[in-house]
């Protein structure tokens, strides 16, 4: 039985704020995310290192360092709690055992931490979708989709929180429609085979989460619309495509909550104020504090909205100070106390706006995640159930809003923007509202040695 | 009457249904196809390059150039042999074996073409073993390994090695690039260059190509 949101989970624009949200989440430790305060959700990763049976004692240590450390910061900081996110390497993944272990590594450390500390902890287990390592990618079964179930099965035994994944189902294709910036092959993409495949998988994951005392947590267009936003900010396609991918990536993150996930929904899912918008769901963010891992223009208003605040990853490497996992971890406490503070002093919904204000006139991108767009935008997308025209719509209003908000000057530009827009308007307006129509329309353009349309159930 | 200008321009503007017609009347006039590709169709490539490097074109833009100017060679290749084919080098590429991430290598792969380079992309997850099959069997000029995760990256390291165990390392110049590569991570590596973009890359490409023809010049 899947959720339907026909309506949106908030009335009033002072309502939609960082730190609470219509439907709180309650981790083990007591943790309430999207209950009042923010907190800050730790990410890190190896060094370069080969991962093998010989190196993982070697991996076992580093991460036992690695959570040993960041905690006692946290504590030191008076932290109010710490979500950690175990995002697996591909190593850990296609080995279940590695993972598994290097999960349980994290679970002892977060109980030391309690035990020592007082300190609240969670733990949000991510593997990674190995899905597409098979050329072109088998979605639903074999080798691959076998050893991520055993990973995430068995992490949630043991006593992960939250499960989540950067999913990858309509990868292959997206892929060419960036580097061609071809709207129509995106809105396939996402629509079509995202979408699908976000059914088939989230339903897979809330059983299994459901069932092992776990909550499923939510997905992340990483693959997608970060891959989008990396390539703008290299000069490599246009920064309005870019933007208008990431709403277009909202109604397949919406799936997973229709499935049943519950959030926090992912850190790299910038798509993530619309996700609360429409779910009420709290979500985790990342921006300036994740700058060690990617670059954004987006760093402060990714923090408008946000109930838990992300780095997103950063290797365990030693900087001037201490390993840069431990400097990640007091970069968000401060982040997130200034954000707490302002919330104590009533002063929350101002804050919010100075986030909003001091990136939205600056880059398309930054002013798609502006809550009034957001709530725009998604208070048309719950008015149909049906995903791929929710993607349909979602790119629509986001080349509209643009061109109103770059001719009334909101939004700084490239001289080349308005192009891309009418270009991807009339794209966007060739696209038939029936996916199967368009699925037909498609075939004469799509590379069918890329992917296997039965894996998505085409 | 079309000339290679005209050609070159319409290259530049990525006009697949303009470029077959003029390519035709080159032909139909008895302009030497060699000609047609160097200074017509490669020729509007290299006004594209410099704009691109500079931010005044983007990606797709880049790509509307080079399937134009591939359209144009369909018609000028069946008139010459594949010898003729003008060609800047030889170039294998790939994502080291355990890593799947292809955006980066792809758009080198298109960028290199576009500069007439020939290019064999292994793809992702690629074997050390392959990558030394591949040379043995394409003998290229430079092999060039991508990686993005801290983790595979030592798999840069381990495909060196087997270039060199297989005998095969001294034939070619290595690049290596993606997220957590570093300038100092190619040099421990052994690797003879590396590039932080696959704009970049080419240049880089293009350095490696210039050497080795200066070295072949004096007979070294």
């Amino acid at each position: 039985m899947t959720k339907k949101f026909t309506e949106l989970a908030y009335t009033k624009m002072d309502d939609f704020v960082y730190g609470s949200c219509p439907n709180p989440v309650t981790t083990k430790s007591g943790m309430v995310i999207g209950g009042g305060l923010v907190y800050p959700e730790i990410n890190f990763t190896l060094p370069g290192m080969d991962i093998n049976d010989e190196t993982m004692p070697k991996a076992a240590t580093i991460y036992a360092n690695i959570i040993e450390g960041v905690l006692k910061r946290a504590a030191e900081l008076y932290a109010p709690g710490v979500l950690v996110e175990f995002e697996t390497l591909p190593d850990f993944t296609e080995h279940p055992k590695y993972g598994i272990e290097a999960n349980k590594i994290l679970l002892e450390g977060m109980k030391e931490a309690a035990d020592k500390y007082g300190l609240k902890t969670a733990i949000r287990t991510t593997p990674n979708d190995l899905r597409e390592f098979s050329r072109p990618p088998v979605m639903r079964g074999g080798k691959y989709w076998e050893t991520m179930l055993e990973l995430y099965e068995q992490c949630a035994k043991d006593g992960s929180d939250f499960l989540s994944i950067e999913s990858t189902g309509g990868k292959e294709i997206h892929d060419s429609a960036l580097v061609k910036a071809d709207i129509r092959l995106a809105i396939f993409a996402l629509g079509i085979l995202g979408v699908n495949d976000m059914e088939f998988l989230w339903n897979h994951l809330v059983a299994l989460s459901d069932s092992n005392s776990c909550f499923a947590a939510g997905d992340s267009a990483c693959g997608f619309a970060n891959t989008a936003m990396i390539l703008a900010e290299k000069g490599f396609i246009p920064h309005v495509f870019a933007a208008v991918i990431r709403v277009a990536a909202v109604p397949r993150a919406l799936v997973a909550f229709e499935q049943g996930a519950v959030g926090p929904s992912k850190d790299c899912a910038y798509e993530g104020p619309y996700l609360k918008a429409i779910t009420g769901m709290p979500i985790s963010m990342e921006g300036k504090s994740a700058a060690g891992a990617h670059l954004s223009p987006c760093g402060n208003i990714a923090a408008a909205v946000a109930d838990a605040w992300s780095n997103e990853s950063i290797q365990q490497v030693k900087l001037l100070s201490d390993m840069a996992p431990v400097v990640g971890m007091e970069q968000l406490i401060y982040d997130i106390r200034l954000m707490n503070a302002a919330t104590e002093k009533g002063q929350q919904v101002m804050f919010r706006d100075l986030l909003v204000q001091s990136d939205s006139p600056l880059d398309v991108q930054a002013y798609v995640l502006r809550p009034d767009v957001v709530m725009r935008i998604s208070s048309e997308l719950v008015k149909t159930q049906d995903n791929f025209l929710r993607t349909k719509i979602a790119a629509k209003l986001t080349v509209e809003e643009l061109k109103k908000a770059i001719a009334e000057g909101k939004v700084k530009s490239d001289k080349r923007d308005l192009k891309w827009l009418d270009k991807m308007e009339k794209g966007i307006d060739s696209i038939p509202d029936d996916p199967d129509k368009f699925y037909q329309e498609m075939k004469a353009v799509l590379d069918m040695d890329k992917f296997i349309p039965s894996e998505y159930g085409l | 009457m079309a000339t290679l200008q005209d050609v070159s321009q319409c290259v530049l503007e990525g006009d697949l249904d303009g470029i077959k017609d003029l390519v035709q009347d080159l032909i139909n006039e008895g302009v030497d196809p060699i000609l047609i590709i160097n200074e017509g169709l490669i020729g509007g490539m290299n006004i594209v390059a410099p704009l691109f490097k500079s931010g005044e074109m983007f990606v797709p833009e880049v790509m509307e150039s080079a399937d134009t100017m591939n359209e144009g060679m369909k018609l000028v290749k069946p008139l010459i042999t594949d010898e003729d084919v003008p060609s800047k080098g030889k170039i294998i590429i790939g994502t080291v074996n355990g890593d799947l991430h292809d955006i980066g290598k792809n758009l080198l792969v298109m960028m290199l073409e576009s500069r007439g380079y020939t290019v064999i992309d292994l793809g992702v997850d690629v074997k050390e073993e392959a990558f030394t099959k591949a040379v043995i069997e394409h003998q290229p000029n430079i092999v060039g390994m991508s990686s993005l995760l801290t983790t595979t990256m030592m798999k840069i390291e381990s495909t060196i090695k087997q270039l060199i165990a297989d005998g095969v390392r001294d034939q070619v110049k290595i690049i290596v690039g993606g997220a957590p590569v570093t300038q100092e991570f190619a040099d421990d590596v052994g690797a003879d260059g590396y590039s932080d973009d696959a704009s970049t890359a080419v240049e880089l490409c293009d350095r490696m190509m210039e050497e080795q023809c200066k070295l072949q010049e004096l007979g070294v």
